[in-house]
């Protein structure tokens, strides 16, 4: 009853907890994974259908469409980031707890990663053998994905949270978050393209790493001031 | 008695249309405040900003004496906020939720969990998972948080929604007790409130409406005008101590 009694709040614990809490959700319902990495796979399996199944013109685009099916399937996987919580009243009362929100936002937006992100990252390499991509190619897919991912997820989520509170987000949330996604797909790509002709990539990765801190440190504040104005709404 | 919340000339205009305004009341411990008044005069709204969740208001709002926007974390710290939605995941059982609340605030062991729980009548219903529960259970489960969370300012917007007439008896006495130790409620609700303690009551929109009657004899007065001279009345019901 007295302030001493709280003394024991720990951010930390519910950076934990939230994080158990959207895992435990999320492997409730297995939809929510398999949905983006079905999209991904169908996408780009497609390419080969549609296209053309020759395997010179198709090592050519592997990279370019690797990324763009990956970029996509992260973007339909957005609109459920806030939604379940805006709608159940759960996004109030972390918005009204004791901690930083940026942090818990900064929880939610590591599950979103570890559920869609990341299988998407590990399933890429297998798709690329389907793509022909050239064999010096699949190290620096992976890394840029590894590195490129989790910026989709932390600047999709200032879409997300920006549009949370409106009734029919449709194809806002795409039109607000696809031009800050253009810089993370042509340095990603381009590292891929620039590994499969022999030439050096560090420069491509310096750029996606320095994309990455930049969005690990602004996003999630963003996001946190994004949620407030949309519960004001 | 200390006081716990005050507000002072609190206004606030939801779509240009002005549901209070010059609003002031004070809070101290021990204190049950109601906020009464018909749907769609503000109450939820007055909630939500003495919460801390609509930032751009007018008026100032102190807790013990402190203007809360000078230290956001400390108010938070001592608020216990159930707002209109339970805030309740449907995927997980009543006790996953609980902790989930736990984890923001102070730890709980599994039995204090399953104390919380046995108060709001939800024992047997630990495991499930809260989508097999009735829209009254969802509640029960956001107010077994009561139980769990030693915050001294409860705010609680409807709380007796969908809850049997034993289970609001029993939140009564449960609020009457949070006043009795010291503590502070806040709450709206349609209920006659019978509490052992004085109530203090808030009515929104009350004026509005006599004038509006008023209003009708003479079409020239603009209602909008009216709410903002005196929108809002506070008496004491003095039910015995």
């Amino acid at each position: 009853m007295t302030d001493s009694s709280v003394g024991q709040i720990s951010t930390w614990r519910a950076f934990t907890g939230t994080l158990k809490r959207d895992l435990l959700l999320v492997f409730r319902r297995r939809s929510d994974i398999v949905n983006p990495l079905l999209f991904f796979s169908i996408a780009v399996t497609l390419f080969p259908l549609g296209i053309s199944p020759e395997p010179e013109f198709l090592s050519n685009i592997a990279a370019g469409v690797l990324w763009v099916c990956a970029l996509l399937a992260t973007l339909l996987s957005l609109d459920s980031l806030f939604q379940q919580d805006m709608a159940d009243g759960s996004l109030e009362q972390l918005v009204i707890s004791p901690h930083p929100l940026f942090i818990l936002v900064l929880s939610k937006v590591l599950v979103h990663w570890l559920v869609t992100g990341l299988p998407l990252t590990l399933l890429a390499p297998l798709l690329a053998v389907m793509m022909f991509l050239p064999d010096e190619g699949f190290g620096t897919l992976f890394i840029t994905l590894l590195l490129g991912t989790p910026t989709l997820s932390l600047i999709g989520a200032i879409g997300a949270a920006l549009t949370v509170g409106l009734r029919k987000t449709g194809v806002l949330l795409t039109l607000l978050i696809l031009p800050l996604y253009i810089p993370i797909l042509i340095f990603g790509t381009g590292a891929v393209m620039a590994t499969s002709n022999g030439m050096a990539v560090g420069g491509h990765l310096a750029i996606l790493g320095a994309m990455f801190l930049i969005a690990l440190v602004m996003a999630p504040l963003a996001a946190g001031a994004a949620l407030k104005i949309s519960l004001n709404g | 008695m200390q006081e716990l919340l005050s507000g002072q000339n609190l206004a606030c205009e939801r779509d240009d249309r002005l549901l209070f305004s010059e609003l002031s009341f004070s809070l101290s411990c021990g204190d049950v405040l109601q906020i009464a008044g018909p749907n769609g005069t503000g109450k939820t709204t007055l909630l939500r900003m003495l919460a801390g969740l609509l930032p751009d208001y007018e008026g100032e709002i102190c807790f013990k004496g402190q203007p809360v926007l000078e230290d956001p974390e400390r108010f938070r710290e001592n608020l216990l906020y159930i707002g209109h939605h339970p805030g309740i995941k449907l995927n997980l059982t009543p006790e996953e939720n609980l902790r989930w609340y736990q984890a923001l605030y102070r730890p709980a062991s599994a039995e204090q969990i399953h104390y919380a729980l046995a108060r709001v009548k939800l024992t047997g219903y630990e495991d499930v998972p809260c989508y097999t529960l009735s829209a009254g259970q969802h509640r029960r489960v956001a107010l077994a948080r009561l139980f769990l969370h030693p915050a001294p300012l409860w705010i609680l917007d409807e709380p007796f929604t969908a809850i049997d007439q034993g289970g609001v008896k029993e939140i009564e006495q449960l609020l009457a007790d949070h006043a009795r130790q010291g503590g502070g409620v806040i709450l709206t609700t349609h209920h006659n409130l019978s509490l052992p303690a004085e109530l203090k009551v808030i009515t929104l929109g009350q004026s509005r409406q006599q004038k509006e009657s008023f209003h009708e004899k003479d079409s020239q007065l603009n209602t909008e005008q009216v709410t903002e001279q005196d929108p809002f009345t506070v008496d004491q019901r003095g039910e015995h101590d």
